[in-house]
């Protein structure tokens, strides 16, 4: 029930065109019933000379179109019906394809940008954990799923009821008796179809798992090449291939054997209703208990009435589907998105940060951060050293309400961090990720990202600081280079320094490092943080990091373990101390031990 | 990069490629000409029950007469029954060649694969060698049984349909004929037109699949940027372009139907006008009529159906393209004539002649470059003596790579030559040498199944105990046994359920197993457990000793115990020695084990903190 109305949800807004499209097919419906009746008509009563007896005071038009003396005569006026008739069928037929299809592709439009739309407002943790091949899975099969269903299968349910209802009706106007027999095996053919698709589900499924076997076979052997070689593996991995080969072939076999039983069976059912409509025809016609015409328009409509029950029933199978792929994709719009808190305060941000005795934890009684204190100044630089695990990432994250702390307070600029719009905050706290994420777009288009209005020269300058446009210059074509499996693969390296170019164009009063800056080489790094001090002076600097010569220079260095700052201070300060700083210098200077040791 | 760009058809009608595609069906002949037998009764089934229609009207209704009824109803039904049969047997015999046809092209396709030079996969993405076995060689098989099919069904049943026809009525059938060509040239346009926009919708749909991607992995730093708008936008001009794309081919599409019904109305229209007429003048019976109505009908199907078949079929030619080129990929790093005369084939060596393998090998003068003329060394000299461990250090891309692909000919040098115990390894065996090497990546390569099956890899033939042994020595055996079914235990796809040093510890045993006479070790930048690093230390340790071999190194202790270092930038060795001569240096080697010294040493520290 739910999901149906996430189905009408995504459908709300076109209501008007879904009516219009089954007015359309209704209106083409009846056309499509009335021709065949033309043809009994000309057959029996203007070719042959029985009564007319015409439903719905049709008998009237006939007598004032001219009549069977009248009209035997001028055939041609007959072929003109004829053809006026499929004309004005054929309009709402186009009508109907063009109406339906805008319809479902709005709402198919409409169920990709609710999903997304969610999806990148869902928050910053849900993200952490989620299970990408899971999700993309969801919003690319699971939606097309819907959306073929949306878009095809329900409207062709609606036109094959409605032509069913009119054919049906038609028929037992015409001739009660001869109706019967002409359904006759119309229950089996459903049945058998239905039946059918639904077990071919399960075939298909196994199937799909033999070609899943198939193409990881193949792509191990791909990628480990080189171990096939090395070891002079081929003929094993010939072997090993072929197998699956041929179970994927013998699977696909299993199912056209039984496409053949049902096709034949089914073929068979259809056929027999066919010449049941005939035989009983030409039996009663001789009995005159109905007329020739009567059976060339009754062969007719059995024909309408037998192949769209085919396709319902095929229909009807993949029904089921479709409202499991909508359960999956409910269950990710079921999942709250981040308050933004737009009502918050936009303040001027400068970038003063006080944290007082902040608490932290992602699950219950497992504490990441325990009481952290420290005071930044404006401009300042601070550096951050810890193992994994410490709680310094999560420390940066609070900053940028990620995450939302347990206990204590963050100000910046004496206001309380949870009083401000969050999206006005992460606009004006620039963080370089240690992984950055780069989109498949031109480097350019990356660095300035989202902010159209830049000019050149501002993409060019921020590249120089963080020691990018030099390499960038190198590509073929430079700044336009594409990213990713179209264009160029960038080292570590090079993507942590595009992503210090795309945060530092942005003018942002606070700037974090989240060791970003491991996969630069230590000169690049030192050069990178001397451009960024002679651009302004007045940027608050958050560095995390494991490189004393970073460390080194920062005006304050917080030592983070497990959750608790345990030393503070300045490089020479904490040089005095036992500590975890102490030890990691203590590195640097054994090198020289080691080698003079040679 | 545009080599790999999705080509999607092409449009000329290519009659030496379709020559060598059927080339495959050949096997099948048999099942080809059985299809043809069933699909030529099918579609003259079809074509007769107007005919019967016709028999019925005239020899019962016009005559008003039930003699001869059941007889008729009898033949009625045996001929449904024989329908149902024909088209039973069709369905399984195209089955035959739907499934043989692609079994048999990924056969061919997967063995050249095996063969291919090295080369090949640096500068072929694997997932367009995938599309091809896959996606393509699917629409092949398609193409060659279903469509086929479908166009010998519409042929022939046109064909017989018009037959009988004429010994109906000529000028009746006239009328038809003459609508045969209309109808073609309109459904093949139209076809094409869908067809081709069908296509694109694809497009755009795999663009938005990629987009769906970018959303969830990049979320984050959406997240961190504030674009979470900016990047609505985007995704919904996509889906914008989907929507405007795909109402665009509903409606082309849904223009045919009501065309090709018109059409099919007029062409019915004059049956019966005309007919009509004969019928008032006596010179055509009721039942010719009612035949001919129903033709007019039944007759636009077979056409429809070729039109499609007609449209696909370019696709289908666009698919066989990139699976032939594929099969047709020149091999240029195979045995020669002599050497296969000599040694035997790759599938049935003459191992009994292969000559010993020791060890010394010497680069004369080599110089490499891909195909695309990218010149990766230089006038390269190297000589190595059976039993030396050579250690090669330098930056991502200075070559140290090529050298080892070179020394395993995985590549082969475009000048010079490299000799093998005194000989150019050109008159040597291919398998000799591979069967020769150890290759271990320290970021190993496993195959999904079992532990004993990814040790016995390197050696197929190998007993259990031997098994077994090749484990012992690496200390891979204890942690075997401690796993949950031991030996037996799956190893999941690329060894996913394994810990990145026993992966490590197994490529060993693994190595070991083959024996080889040269080891290769290519040495990831991944950090294990101090535990592990020490069974891993000593799993080279003795995998080393007495075997020639070039370690791409990265860790200290590794660079340290080889016999020679070489230092390479730009294809060239620009320092070697031994690791305390090339410290008393103060060069290039200094530089970069100082820095790497450092960043060890710190990992330990903060891993222990």
């Amino acid at each position: 029930m739910k999901n149906l109305k996430l189905l009408l949800k995504f459908m709300k807004g076109n209501s008007i065109i879904y009516i219009a499209a089954i007015v359309a097919i209704s209106i083409s419906s009846i056309f499509g019933t009335i021709i065949p009746l033309v043809i009994r008509t000309t057959i029996d009563s203007i070719i042959g000379d029985r009564p007319a007896n015409l439903p719905f005071r049709l008998n009237n038009l006939f007598e004032k179109i001219g009549g069977k003396e009248y009209l035997s005569n001028k055939l041609w006026i007959v072929c003109i019906i004829l053809v006026g008739l499929t004309i004005a069928n054929g309009i709402f037929m186009y009508m109907k394809g063009k109406l339906a299809a805008l319809a479902s592709e709005n709402s198919g439009k409409r169920i990709r940008e609710n999903i997304y739309n969610h999806l990148i407002h869902l928050p910053y943790e849900y993200h952490v954990k989620a299970q990408t091949g899971d999700l993309i899975q969801r919003c690319t099969s699971d939606v097309e799923t819907v959306q073929n269903f949306v878009s095809g299968h329900m409207i062709e349910v609606v036109q094959i009821l409605l032509q069913f209802s009119y054919v049906f009706a038609m028929m037992l106007i015409l001739d009660v008796k001869y109706t019967l027999v002409s359904i006759l095996f119309i229950p089996f053919i459903l049945t058998l179809t239905f039946r059918f698709f639904v077990r071919m589900k399960k075939v298909f499924m196994k199937t799909e798992e033999s070609e899943g076997r198939l193409s990881s076979t193949l792509q191990e052997n791909l990628t480990g090449i080189r171990v096939v070689k090395a070891f002079g593996a081929q003929n094993f991995e010939i072997d090993k291939f072929d197998k699956r080969n041929a179970e994927y072939r013998d699977n696909i076999s299993d199912i056209i054997y039984l496409m053949s039983n049902f096709w034949s069976a089914s073929d068979f059912m259809c056929l027999l209703q066919y010449c049941i409509v005939l035989v009983s025809g030409v039996y009663w016609t001789v009995g005159g208990h109905t007329t020739l015409g009567t059976v060339v328009a009754f062969s007719t409509y059995a024909g309408m009435l037998i192949w769209p029950v085919r396709a319902l029933g095929q229909i009807m199978a993949f029904m089921g589907q479709a409202f499991v792929s909508l359960g999956r994709i409910q269950e990710i719009l079921d999942e709250p998105v981040e308050k933004m808190d737009e009502q918050g305060l936009k303040p001027q941000i400068k970038g003063e940060i006080e944290f007082n005795d902040v608490y932290f934890e992602y699950e219950d009684g497992k504490p990441v951060l325990e009481g952290v204190s420290f005071n930044i100044k404006k401009g300042q630089t601070v550096a951050i050293l810890g193992s994994t695990g410490s709680g310094k990432s999560s420390l940066v994250h609070l900053l940028l309400r990620f995450y939302d702390y347990k206990k204590g307070t963050i100000k910046i600029d004496g206001i309380e961090l949870k009083n401000i719009d969050k999206r006005w905050l992460r606009e004006k706290i620039g963080i370089v990720l240690q992984e950055p994420f780069l989109f498949s777009k031109t480097i350019k288009d990356n660095i300035r990202l989202g902010k159209w209005d830049v000019e050149d020269e501002d993409i060019f300058r921020a590249s120089s600081m963080a020691a990018i446009h030099d390499t960038i210059q190198r590509f073929e074509r430079g700044y336009d280079t594409l990213i990713g499996e179209r264009g160029v693969t960038l080292s570590g390296g090079q993507r942590q320094r595009l992503a210090i170019a795309r945060t530092i164009i942005r003018d942002v009063p606070v700037l974090i490092f989240d060791d970003s800056l491991s996969a630069v080489d230590v000169e690049t790094d030192a050069a990178i943080r001397k451009a960024l001090k002679e651009k302004s002076k007045d940027i608050t600097t958050i560095i995390i990091s494991h490189r004393i010569t970073t460390l080194a220079e920062a005006d304050l260095i917080l030592v983070l373990e497990n959750g608790k700052i345990t030393q503070r201070g300045t490089h020479e300060e904490l040089l005095r101390q036992e500590g975890l700083y102490k030890r990691v210098w203590t590195i640097q200077n054994s090198i020289e031990n080691d080698c003079l040791a040679v | 990069m545009n080599l790999y760009e999705e080509q999607e058809f092409t449009k000329r009608f290519d009659f030496s490629l379709w020559r060598k595609l059927f080339n495959f069906v050949r096997p099948y002949k048999k099942y080809f000409i059985q299809l043809c037998v069933f699909m030529i009764l099918i579609g003259g089934i079809d074509a007769v029950f107007p005919i019967l229609s016709k028999i019925a009207v005239d020899n019962f209704i016009d005559k008003n007469t039930l003699d001869g009824f059941w007889i008729f109803c009898t033949a009625l039904f045996i001929i449904i029954l024989l329908q149902a049969y024909n088209v039973r047997q069709m369905i399984r015999v195209a089955g035959k060649i739907e499934t043989g046809v692609p079994y048999d092209i990924r056969k061919v396709a997967f063995q050249k694969l095996q063969q291919l030079p090295l080369t090949f996969f640096d500068r072929t993405p694997v997932g367009w060698i995938m599309a091809r076995l896959t996606s393509d060689v699917r629409r092949l098989g398609t193409a060659l049984s279903w469509n086929m099919v479908d166009m010998i069904w519409a042929v022939s049943m046109m064909i017989i349909m018009q037959i009988f026809m004429f010994l109906l009525n000529w000028k009746l059938a006239l009328i038809i004929l003459a609508s045969v060509p209309v109808l073609i040239i309109i459904s093949i346009v139209f076809q094409n037109i869908i067809l081709n926009n069908f296509r694109k919708v694809r497009k755009i749909n795999s663009k938005i699949t990629g987009a769906f991607n970018e959303g969830i992995m990049g979320a984050k730093t959406i997240k961190a940027l504030g674009l979470e708008e900016e990047s609505l936008n985007e995704f919904s001009k996509l889906a914008g372009e989907m929507r405007n794309f795909s109402v665009r081919t509903a409606t082309v599409a849904s223009l045919y139907t009501p065309v090709v019904l018109v059409l099919g109305s007029i062409v019915t229209g004059l049956v019966l006008w005309r007919g009509g007429i004969q019928i008032t003048d006596g010179s055509v019976s009721y039942g010719t009529l009612v035949a001919f109505v129903s033709y007019t009908v039944q007759f636009f199907e077979p056409v429809k159906q070729f039109a499609r078949v007609f449209s696909e079929l370019q696709y289908a030619q666009a698919s066989g393209e990139r699976v032939l080129s594929l099969i047709e990929t020149q091999v240029d790093i195979k045995d020669s004539d002599g050497v296969i005369e000599k040694y035997g084939d790759i599938f049935n060596p003459h191992i009994d002649k292969w000559p010993e393998f020791k060890g010394n090998i010497s680069f004369r003068n080599v110089s490499f470059a891909y195909k695309d003329g990218e010149k990766v060394l230089e006038n390269f000299n190297l000589e190595v003596k059976a039993g030396e461990t050579i250690a090669l250090v330098g930056e991502t891309g200075s070559g140290k790579t090529t050298i080892v692909n070179l020394a395993c000919r995985f590549y082969e040098p475009t000048e010079g030559e490299i000799l093998i115990d005194g000989e150019d390894y050109r008159k040597r065996p291919l398998l000799w040498l591979y069967s020769n090497i150890g290759y271990v990546l320290q970021e190993p390569y496993l195959f999904s199944g079992t532990v004993r099956e990814n040790i016995a890899y390197g050696r197929l033939d190998a007993t259990e105990e031997e098994i077994i042994r090749a484990a012992k020595i690496v200390n891979a055996h204890d942690f075997i046994m401690k796993l949950e079914k031991g030996y037996d235990t799956d190893v999941g796809e690329r060894g996913g359920k394994l810990s990145t040093g026993q992966k490590q510890l197994i490529s060993f045993a693994r190595a070991i197993l083959a024996d080889p006479g040269m080891f290769i070790l290519d040495e990831a930048t991944s950090s294990v457990d101090t535990e592990t690093e020490a069974l891993i230390q000593e799993a080279i340790h003795k995998a080393l000793k007495g075997r020639t071999s070039f370690i791409i190194a990265h860790r200290l202790s590794t660079i340290r115990s080889a016999d020679r270092i070489l230092v390479i930038d730009k294809g060239k060795i620009i320092e070697q020695g031994t690791h305390d001569e090339l410290i008393r240096k103060r060069g290039h080697y200094y530089r970069l084990y100082t820095n790497q010294f450092i960043e060890e040493q710190e990992s330990k520290v903060l891993a222990g903190s």
